[in-house]
């Protein structure tokens, strides 16, 4: 609109509840503070809608209808705050309780009510990696029904067992690796968007895996296997840390990097093509929370260095915590000789007995890896390694 | 025992919604901010106020524009001197409307002599009292249906006068009588389809609620209004509660535009009971 332009708005016939308000609205933005405008149009009942939409808005009108234009014209615009920037780079260091559930870069309305989250620091959370690793993850999906469901078992009974057996383990791991981020999801400031993204993701991994093996246990059998003492005390450590960090790199680096190796070995040494497909999968998913961890955890540190002593407690604590439990339970670790032997001969059962000690090898070796991608020296990371549960996850 | 501070300024309100209590609750807070000693006392009509503001339990009340004619008529009868300290920009210069069906027959205000003309409750000023005044006034005297929602709260509530709306658009009234801010809003809640209705007569300007007080008041009243009137929608803390209550700011009391309702009480009797009871 020029300035020599009549300040006029011409609504038609259109009604101002039906649309008519936004021509006048968007009329009146465009003025200075002081200007007049006078509304034109030929609804019977403009005048009055025009009066009464006036003194809600706290626009001050002069005769039948012209509108005066003052900040209230600007409505719940005025005085609002920027969220920060919209893209990547416009993440903040301590994003405010009040732009809470806001997308990043929005305006925020002046007396939004201030929302706190427990995590709520860019330090503590983000790493710049996370928007590509939420695009891998929601592009990397997998229908559990794509699985060869019509596989036909005839292996021998005892290994159908020792299959059941392990999947009632990995049940009861992966709901742990589902409550964990599930957890942390709700207490992340909304400003680091990402990273609920990839949390959120993760969780519904978690799910998808629980059905998998659950569906698996019970492809033959009736019932599931054994749910053991320190199977489950193991677990219930990492449902206790109440530290993101900390419990991330108990749950992701170590837990699921050792998980990692487990799948690997199953995909290769399962003794039906439905468990290794299955194996397979979750393994690719898997590899992505490992990845997630690593990232932030790296981002943590770089930023908070005294973090690695909390790193090394952490381990030591969980370590002294199940000290006085028996590990990896007897029937998950013969469950998995057996499936690695895939019967009964004597030159089978060694062959799986070397296998499962290569597995617990190759584990340990994992561990180190990550541990030394962290920042930790070779000592370091052989003596953390070997502190971590003997339960896997 | 507890006792509650004696010299603290007391404030009437009806709560005729839940969000009273989150509106003064906010307001208490701000004003204590402010170093004022306020507090607020909840009633579930006006009459019922506006005997507690004669009896001297509050020192001032938010009155309904009846209401405020309830304490003026009975203050004036006991020779207490009543005023208006305050009210909101949105009370100002409202208007009720006489609404019909575009397809119906009635051309003028006229036309509705004998015709069922739905209104809001019994006691609400700009569904029921204004309008009707309106019409007799002109000469025309009509069916009224009243549709009753919450009686005590002085129209408040909505509910009657889209019980009212709905009524006409179903055919079981004439006409149906509303203030102007809700011949827009029913249309854009698809209670008035677009181009269904018609507004057949409007009545003169007048004002809503306001802030009463008896007497002599309270020491504090001056700083009281004083902080209304500064309370700014650019006020982060104080938005939401004015967005809430319903108003950009808070403009000085005025009578003038209650003239209109003393006629309609007058010509109703609506609260020679109320002013008998209250003696």
């Amino acid at each position: 609109m020029s300035p020599a332009a009549p300040p006029t708005v011409d609504v038609g016939a259109l009604p101002l509840a039906a649309g008519g308000h936004l021509l006048v609205r968007r009329a009146l933005r465009a003025l200075p503070d002081g200007a007049r405008l006078t509304v034109v149009g030929t609804d019977p009942t403009l005048a009055l809608d025009l009066r009464a939409w006036a003194r809600g808005q706290g626009v001050p009108v002069e005769g039948e209808r012209t509108l005066v234009r003052t900040p209230a014209a600007e409505g719940r615009w005025r005085g609002a705050e920027r969220a920060g920037g919209a893209g990547p780079d416009g993440v903040v260091d301590v994003p405010s309780p009040r732009w809470g559930l806001a997308l990043r870069g929005a305006a925020v309305e002046a007396g939004s009510p201030a929302l706190h989250f427990p995590l709520a620091t860019k330090a503590e959370v983000w790493t710049d990696e996370a928007a590509r690793m939420y695009r891998k993850a929601a592009a990397a999906q997998w229908d559990p029904a794509s699985l060869p469901w019509d596989t036909v078992v005839d292996h021998p009974a005892e290994v159908e067992d020792a299959v059941v057996q392990v999947m009632t383990y990995l049940v009861e791991n992966e709901v742990a690796a589902l409550l964990v981020p599930a957890r942390f999801l709700a207490q992340v400031h909304p400003h680091f968007r990402e990273v609920l993204q990839v949390l959120a993701v993760q969780a519904a991994d978690e799910a998808r895996h629980i059905e998998v093996f659950a569906r698996r246990a019970l492809h033959v059998r009736d019932v599931p296997g054994l749910s053991t003492s320190g199977g489950q005390t193991s677990l219930a450590t990492l449902l206790a840390e109440p530290d993101f960090a900390l419990s991330t790199f108990l749950l992701s680096v170590l837990g699921e990097g050792s998980f990692l190796t487990l799948l690997w070995f199953l995909a290769e040494h399962a003794p039906d093509p439905l468990t290794r497909a299955i194996a397979r999968a979750t393994a690719t998913d898997e590899a992505r929370h490992v990845a997630f961890g690593l990232a932030h955890l790296g981002a943590h540190l770089a930023a908070e260095p005294d973090l690695r002593v909390r790193l090394v407690n952490a381990v030591t604590r969980r370590h002294q915590a199940l000290a006085g439990t028996a590990g990896l339970n007897e029937e998950v670790h013969d469950a998995l000789l057996l499936l690695a032997a895939g019967g009964w001969e004597h030159a089978q059962l060694a062959e799986g007995a070397a296998r499962v000690t290569k597995l617990a090898a190759d584990m340990d070796e994992g561990r180190q890896q990550r541990l030394k991608l962290l920042g930790f020296d070779a000592a370091e990371a052989e003596a953390m390694s070997s502190l971590h549960t003997r339960n896997f996850m | 025992m507890l006792r509650a501070p004696s010299d603290t300024l007391l404030l009437g309100a009806v709560a005729y919604d839940p969000k009273v209590v989150t509106i003064w609750e906010g307001f208490r807070l701000w004003f204590a901010e402010r170093g004022l000693d306020f507090d607020f006392v909840l009633y579930s009509n006006y009459e019922r106020q506006v005997a507690a503001h004669l009896n001297g339990e509050v020192h001032v009340a938010w009155n309904s524009p009846l209401a405020w004619i309830e304490a003026r008529r009975a203050a004036l009868a006991r020779g207490i001197a009543c005023e208006t300290v305050a009210m909101r920009d949105t009370d100002q210069d409202l208007t009720s409307l006489v609404i019909v069906r575009a397809d119906s027959p009635y051309r003028t205000v006229a036309d509705l002599a004998g015709a069922r003309v739905g209104v809001g409750a019994g006691d609400s000023p700009q569904a029921t009292l204004l309008p009707l005044h309106w019409l007799a006034a002109q000469g025309v005297t009509v069916e009224a249906r009243r549709f009753d929602v919450l009686v005590g709260k002085h129209g408040d509530h909505v509910g009657g006068e889209r019980d009212a709306a709905r009524a006409l658009m179903r055919g079981e009234v004439d006409a149906c009588c509303l203030i102007d801010g809700n011949h827009a809003a029913f249309t854009k809640e698809g209670t008035f389809p677009l181009g269904a209705v018609r507004v057949l007569g409007q009545t003169g300007a007048y004002d809503h609620c306001n802030m009463t007080v008896l007497g002599d008041g309270h020491p504090e009243m001056g700083r009281f209004v004083e902080l209304l009137m500064s309370m700014s929608w650019d006020d982060p803390a104080v938005r939401p509660l004015l967005e809430m209550e319903g108003l950009r700011e808070w403009r000085p009391g005025r009578v003038e535009g209650y003239v209109a309702l003393e006629a309609a009480v007058e010509r109703f009797g609506t609260i020679d009971a109320f002013l008998a009871d209250v003696g």
